[in-house]
């Protein structure tokens, strides 16, 4: 069962992975297609490395999701919720930059707003629903 | 600076992983959520020292975050039995920014600042909308059901899944295309519409059973889409922490699919949980029914009493009548678990939660792998609310549409004492033979006020 699991895991990361090297894939066949978009900053990004670290954020992910007790299943998700509000981080990007049309500074301002709800409320629910679960001793106290 | 701030998410991404990693027991759960708030402050901080933000803009940037933690205290107040439509909610809030910045991006990328759109950050960015945008409408749906504001069966349609796998098919296209040829900017808003229509039609078919598989699989996309942001922005950070919740959903949506024996397809394109037309074989078995006070008298008499509950417990709020029933039960020395099917309720975990608000110690909660082996022995099953997690039909009846679910063996106990409102089928309409066996007692009527009866039963009873 254990065995199923981990292959799974490893099939779901392998599709992802294997998606990210077809864009690069891609990326190197269409400098050969006329009329693409010319890439100055091909070598701003280091595609290849970003895959890199997903890759390996997934099996760390797996492998310490995997340990997280059934018990506290729910405050793992809202915990997680809060965590992916790391979007934040390129809504404060977009939003903060100068650019030519002020209305990308305000659809970053509103996922900063969408953001930061996930982040605070995220966080305190965990917190609240953790502090529930106590041993039979504390509970007796 | 530069430096500075690849320091700053190096630490947020440790961070991030101690704060899951805590998550592994609940004596350091509650670190975990420091460590988590510690990294969101310190990815914030090493965000806002970004040389590129014009000083200008801090203005802006101060009120939003401050109109978001306006909106955000009050959510996290919400009564836990309305933590899965929270959740949801809130996969729709990361689903929604994920796909604003990847539009903002998109034309930037057209407007002379910002970086170049080569076919790699376009790939990047239509993953970033197509899960970003599928996400927001997929959740507000859920959410909706679980409010009970939509209707919670699921919505069918002839040819659905068909229409369901082209609108996603048309979406894929669409993004292969502008990967392809970056240029192709028409095809982008096309995309954007694809994504917000294939979130609806997605969460129409399911119904309140799948919640918890449906739920965890859009907890994954949502960490997919910040993925997807960090290969757009080139930023680890984003990647990283993205790549924490998708694996975290993942995981959970496998767990629950093996808890109920079905496919990530099945559960997508099954619509589980229409009414089967089987009723009629029902009329014709009895069913033996007790009153709250026989039933009481039975757990009196009992060594060793397992409670499994069920969404009806959710849904009644009985969790608190539970825990009188519970200290009434172990005050007279009698024995008393919890058993906790992975599915039961509308997002995993969902019980565990409830029974630890009305204050029961987690360590009498016991996973259906480990109360199984020991539902022999027991003298009283007690099912609050529970259903089909109980329904020996999963082991025995090979045309159920359950066959092949593991479930709780209550009907392996001595006794059976189900609480149930009337001999309804449940939720996914699939007649409980459970109801129906020798050693069963139906107690009809609220869980809230019946199990409220057992405890004043159990106490009154006592003589001091």
């Amino acid at each position: 069962m254990k065995l199923l699991f981990l292959k799974r895991s490893l099939a779901a990361t392998a599709v992802l992975v294997a998606g990210g090297a077809a864009a690069v894939a891609a990326e190197t066949t269409a400098e050969a297609v006329p009329g693409a978009v010319q890439h100055a900053s091909v070598a701003g990004i280091d595609y290849v490395s970003t895959l890199f670290v997903f890759m390996l954020a997934t099996f760390v992910g797996l492998d310490v999701i995997r340990r997280v007790s059934r018990l506290l299943h729910t405050p793992l998700m809202s915990l997680t919720n809060a965590i992916s509000a790391i979007a934040v981080v390129g809504s404060i990007l977009i939003a903060g930059q100068q650019h030519s049309d002020y209305r990308f500074n305000l659809l970053g301002l509103v996922a900063i707003v969408a953001s930061v709800i996930n982040i605070v409320s995220g966080f305190l629910i965990t917190d609240r629903m953790l502090k529930m679960f106590k041993r039979r001793e504390v509970a007796k106290a | 600076m530069n430096t500075w701030i690849q320091i700053a998410y190096l630490v947020a991404t440790a961070l991030f992983i101690l704060a899951l990693k805590w998550m592994n027991s609940p004596e350091t759960a509650r670190r975990g959520v420091i460590a988590g708030v510690a990294a969101m402050l310190v990815a914030v901080a090493g965000t806002l020292i970004n040389p590129a933000i014009a000083v200008s803009n801090y203005k802006w940037i101060a009120l939003a975050i401050v109109i978001g933690s306006v909106i955000g205290v009050p959510l996290s107040w919400v009564p836990l039995t309305a933590v899965p439509q929270r959740t949801a909610l809130s996969h729709a809030f990361g689903g929604l920014a994920a796909g604003l910045v990847g539009v903002s991006e998109f034309y930037i990328s057209f407007s002379g600042s910002g970086m170049e759109l080569s076919s790699f950050r376009a790939g990047a960015l239509c993953m970033e909308v197509l899960l970003g945008f599928l996400t927001f409408t997929g959740s507000l749906m859920a959410a909706g059901k679980l409010q009970e504001i939509l209707p919670t069966r699921p919505i069918t349609f002839r040819g659905q899944n068909i229409v369901n796998i082209g609108i996603l098919a048309a979406a894929v296209i669409g993004c292969v295309a502008l990967t392809v040829n970056p240029s192709y900017a028409i095809l982008f808003p096309l995309i954007i519409v694809l994504a917000l229509a294939f979130g609806v039609m997605l969460i129409m078919p399911i119904g309140g059973a799948d919640m918890p598989t449906v739920i965890s699989i859009l907890n994954s996309y949502a960490g997919l889409s910040a993925v997807a942001m960090g290969f757009v922005m080139d930023n680890k950070l984003l990647i990283t922490a993205g790549a924490l919740d998708g694996s975290s959903g993942l995981i959970l949506s496998i767990i629950m699919c093996k808890a109920m024996n079905r496919s990530f397809a099945n559960v997508l394109f099954g619509a589980f949980g229409q009414v089967q037309a089987s009723a009629t074989k029902a009329a014709q078995k009895t069913v033996k029914s007790a009153t709250a006070e026989d039933a009481a008298q039975i757990m009196e008499q009992a060594g060793s009493v397992v409670i499994v509950p069920g969404y009806g417990m959710a849904v009644a709020q009985a969790q608190h009548r539970v825990r009188e029933l519970y200290d009434h039960l172990t005050k007279r020395g009698i024995n008393v678990k919890f058993a906790i099917h992975p599915v039961a309720g509308r997002m995993p975990g969902h019980m565990n939660v409830l029974l630890a608000e009305a204050d029961i110690p987690y360590t009498d909660l016991v996973e259906m792998d480990d109360i199984n082996p020991e539902m022999p022995q027991v003298d009283v099953a007690l099912v609050v609310g529970a259903n089909d997690v109980v329904n020996p039909a999963a082991r025995t009846n090979k045309s159920s549409p359950i066959y092949g679910m593991p479930i709780i063996d209550v009907d392996k106990a001595k006794t059976v004492l189900a609480i149930k409102r009337s001999m309804n089928p449940g939720f996914a309409g699939i007649d409980n033979e459970l109801h129906y066996a020798d050693k069963t007692l139906m107690v009809f009527g609220d869980a809230k006020a019946v199990v409220g009866d057992l405890a004043k039963h159990l106490s009154g009873e006592n003589g001091h």
